[in-house]
C-alpha cells in the first residue's frame, strides 16, 4: 500500500545502511525510544545489519510495560467487581500484576473486553446504563488525546457510568531520567514517530543542549529507522548536537495542536511510578479536579495493595537501556509468553517479547 | 501501542457532534475520528491510532524523503561493491 511498501524497499534500505557503514568511524550507542520501533528493528534485523560500531539499547516507550504493577492490581480489583464491565487495549490482559492477570479475571466471571479505541468503552457505557464501564486508560502522549477525548464525550452525553483508570506517562521526563542517570551510556536517541505527531519536537532542542546527545525523530518502517539512525550517526560523527526529523511526512515541529488543547483540557502533570524504574517527577498526566467524577480510582474504593514483582525480573534495567533482553537469565527460561515474569515479555512493544518472538533466544 | 497504521480517508461524517470517517487500509476499512485533523479531505492519507487519526501523512514530504533516500541508494550503486576491488 502507498506510504508503507515505498518505506518496506530492502534496496533503499541497503543503500543507507552502506552510507552509515561508510559514516562511523567509532562505537556509538543509540537508544530507540519507541517499543514499536524495538519490534521493528528486531523483526526486520536491521540491528544485526548495522556495523559493530553500532549498538541500539531498547528504551522504555512501552506504555504496557511502564504501567505500575500497583495500578495494574486496582485494574484487578475493580475488574472483579460484578456490577463493572472492565475495557482495555488487548495488550493489557496478560501483563502479570501481582500474581495473576486481566485474563485471570476475565476466566474467573469478571467482566473485561478489550476495545480498539476508548470511544468503543464510551459506547458501552451508553449501551449499559446499569453497569459501571471502566477503561484502562494507559500509555504515552499518543493515546493521551483518544483517551481524553473519551472522558469528554462521555461527559458530553451524560454518562455517569463511565471512568477511567489513569496511568499516562511522558516521553521527555524519561529522557531527562534516562541522560541524568550517572549509568547511563546512550549517546544519540531516535524519538519516537508518533508521540511527535501528537506532541510535536519543539521540547527537544532543551534536552539535547542539556546533555550534548543529538536526538531525531524517527518514524517506524525500517527504512525510517536506518534514516534516523544514519541522521543521528552523522551528527554524533561531525560533533554535532542538534534535533533532526526523518519523519517529516507525519511529523511537524509544532505537533497536532487540537490534540494537544484536549490533553490540557482534560489532563494535568503530576509525577508518575514507572514499572521497574520508580517515581519519575512530573512524568505523568492526571485527570484535572473538573473531570475528577470520571476518575475510577475515587469511584471505586480500592484498598491499599502492595504488589510483589518477581525478582528475577530486570525489566527495569532493560527499559533504561542499561541491560538488554539477552542478559536476562530467566528470558526463555523461567520466563516466556505463556508465563511472563515481566511486562515486556507480554507486550506487543516489550524488547523481551521482541527478542524472544523473533528467534533471538537461544533455545536450550 | 504507538504503532499508527496510514490509511485512505474515502467518506467522513458526523456522530454525536464528532467527526467521524472510513479509512481504508490497503483494503480492510474501519471507522476512525478524524476530530483531531478537522481539516481533513476525502482522499487524504492519515496515520490511525486507537481509532483515532493523530495526524496527515504530506504527500511532498513523503516524496521528498524518497527521493533523498534514493539518491543515497543510487550513489552507492554507482560507487559499486563496498570494500572497493574485489
Amino acid at each position: 500500500m502507498k506510504h508503507l511498501s515505498e518505506y518496506r524497499d530492502a534496496g533503499l534500505v541497503e543503500g543507507v545502511l552502506k552510507e552509515i557503514r561508510r559514516t562511523v568511524t567509532r562505537p556509538w550507542t543509540i537508544m530507540e525510544i519507541c517499543g514499536g520501533q524495538t519490534h521493528s528493528i528486531v523483526r526486520s534485523g536491521l540491528d544485526q545489519l548495522l556495523p559493530e560500531e553500532i549498538e541500539l539499547v531498547h528504551g522504555p516507550g512501552c506504555p504496557v510495560c511502564v504501567t505500575p504493577i500497583e495500578l495494574i492490581d486496582k485494574a484487578l480489583a475493580i475488574a472483579s467487581r460484578p456490577e463493572v464491565i472492565f475495557t482495555s487495549y488487548g495488550d493489557m490482559l496478560r501483563v502479570p500484576g501481582s500474581g495473576r492477570d486481566l485474563f485471570s479475571v476475565r476466566a474467573a466471571g469478571g467482566d473485561v473486553r478489550v476495545v480498539y479505541s476508548p470511544l468503543d468503552a464510551v459506547k458501552l457505557a451508553a449501551a449499559n446504563p446499569e453497569k459501571q464501564v471502566v477503561f484502562f486508560a494507559i500509555g504515552f502522549e499518543t493515546t493521551a488525546p483518544p483517551n481524553a477525548m473519551s472522558v469528554v464525550q462521555a461527559n458530553a452525553l451524560g454518562l455517569r457510568n463511565y471512568s477511567v483508570l489513569v496511568s499516562h506517562v511522558r516521553v521527555p521526563p524519561a529522557m531527562h531520567a534516562i541522560l541524568g542517570s550517572p549509568h547511563n551510556r546512550v549517546q544519540g536517541f531516535l524519538a519516537a514517530g508518533h508521540v511527535c505527531a501528537v506532541m510535536g519536537y519543539w521540547e527537544y532542542p532543551s534536552i539535547a543542549e542539556k546533555y550534548g546527545v543529538p536526538i531525531v525523530v524517527t518514524g517506524f518502517e525500517p527504512l525510517d529507522i536506518a534514516q534516523g539512525i544514519l541522521q543521528v550517526v552523522r551528527m554524533l560523527e561531525g560533533g554535532e548536537v542538534a534535533v533532526g526529523n526523518a519523519y517529516a511526512r507525519v511529523v511537524t515541529e509544532a505537533g497536532n495542536k487540537p490534540a494537544q488543547e484536549l490533553i490540557g483540557r482534560v489532563f494535568e502533570n503530576c509525577d508518575r511510578k514507572w514499572r521497574g524504574i520508580g517515581v519519575i517527577p512530573d512524568s505523568g498526566w492526571k485527570l484535572r479536579p473538573e473531570f475528577a467524577e470520571f476518575d475510577a480510582e475515587g469511584r471505586f474504593d480500592v484498598a491499599a495493595i502492595t504488589p510483589q514483582e518477581s525478582p528475577l525480573c530486570i525489566a527495569g534495567e532493560i527499559l533504561q537501556g542499561l541491560k538488554k533482553p539477552l542478559d536476562c537469565p530467566a528470558i526463555g527460561v523461567q520466563c516466556t509468553p505463556e508465563h511472563p515474569l515481566g511486562a515486556t515479555m507480554v507486550s506487543a512493544e516489550g524488547a523481551c517479547a521482541a527478542y524472544y518472538r523473533y528467534g533471538r533466544v537461544p533455545l536450550e | 501501542m504507538c504503532l499508527g497504521v496510514p490509511g485512505k480517508v474515502i467518506e467522513t461524517h458526523e456522530e454525536n457532534g464528532l467527526l467521524m470517517g472510513t479509512v481504508d487500509f490497503g483494503g480492510v476499512q474501519r471507522e476512525a475520528c478524524l476530530e483531531y485533523v478537522p481539516d481533513t479531505q476525502v482522499g487524504d492519507y492519515v496515520i490511525i491510532h486507537v481509532g483515532f487519526a493523530i495526524s496527515k501523512v504530506s504527500e511532498e514530504e513523503a516524496q521528498e524523503t524518497l527521493a533523498l533516500l534514493r539518491e543515497i541508494a543510487d550513489i552507492e550503486s554507482e560507487l559499486g561493491p563496498e570494500g572497493g576491488v574485489v
